[in-house]
């Protein structure tokens, strides 16, 4: 006897095939889905004045603990906090960290843009065009990734400016 | 106690909490200008404001770096390239409106632009200019 009769297999493939698309979808989504978080509100207020508020994800734990305890020299300026305001965004970003993608080692400098997973995922883009002045730095997703200060790093909503 | 009652006296200590948890109580200005000004025991210059703001201090930013040298549009940050909203507040009704957020800006800023903090004087200059820009 076959192992699969033919009706059997033939009721069987489209289950089969919604089960591939789903695990593929969430295979695709897996650090779209870190990335979007839910933001503690204060930290959009205070680190998204200057810069999008970066998924705490996109950097382990100890880069965000460092990070939060030198913010009088950050990344070139001053962006001090009072100590109580620190201290809540320091443990909530500690408690979120390191959960996107293949965030494992710490990056150079902290730089979410300095980590392997990072340079890995943008080594298509020209070097011309981190030089554009609508991009400047590779600090500012929103100049490409249209829908990053929502969290959404979906391929999708990349407009590569010209 | 009856039902409703009870319904808004939570609603009130939810109103409370809310008030309490956003903390600064909204002030205008004016009246943080004149806090500036009598802490620094002289009347302010918008000149010497606008003068301050559109200077380099011997670092690589003058405030304009950031804020543009009309503050009356949106500005863009130096580095970053994000949009900061306009600084006057003729131009944008939410500046200066709290005390906390206005100290914690200067304190950062001037010591991006001066590698200091400013003076209560200085404050007060660079506020009155712009207070002064209207559309």
């Amino acid at each position: 006897m076959h192992p699969f009769p033919r009706l059997t297999m033939r009721r069987a493939l489209p289950g089969l095939l919604a089960l591939l698309a789903l695990a593929g979808a969430a295979l695709a989504d897996g650090g779209d889905r870190a990335a979007r978080l839910p933001l503690l509100p204060k930290y959009q207020q205070e680190c998204a004045a200057c810069h999008i508020a970066y998924p705490p994800g996109m950097l382990p734990a100890a880069s965000w603990q460092r990070t939060m305890s030198n913010l009088q020299r950050h990344y070139g300026t001053d962006a001090s906090l009072d100590p109580a305001t620190a201290q809540e965004l320091t443990t909530w970003l500690a408690a979120n960290a390191g959960t996107y993608k293949r965030v494992s080692g710490q990056p150079p400098e902290d730089r979410i843009s300095r980590s392997a997973w990072f340079i890995r995922k943008h080594d298509e883009v020209a070097a011309a065009t981190w030089k554009l002045p609508a991009v400047k730095s590779a600090a500012n997703c929103s100049a490409c990734h249209t829908q990053s200060d929502q969290g959404d790093f979906n391929e999708r909503n990349i407009r590569i400016p010209r | 106690m009856n039902q409703s009652t009870i319904t808004r006296c939570v609603a009130a200590l939810l109103l409370g909490g809310a008030v309490l948890a956003t903390g600064a109580q909204a002030v205008a200005p004016a009246e943080i200008l004149a806090g500036y000004s009598a802490q620094a025991g002289a009347p302010p210059s918008p000149a010497r404001g606008q003068q301050l703001f559109n200077t380099r201090h011997g670092g690589e930013w003058s405030c304009a770096s950031c804020h543009g040298a009309a503050p009356t549009q949106a500005g863009k940050h130096a580095s970053t390239g994000k949009a900061i909203g306009a600084l006057a507040p003729a131009f944008n009704a939410e500046r200066f409106t709290d005390l906390a957020r206005t100290d914690k800006w200067f304190r950062r800023n001037c010591n991006d632009v001066m590698g200091r903090e400013c003076t209560y004087a200085e404050k007060a200059d660079v506020l009155s200019w712009l207070l002064a820009l209207k559309p």
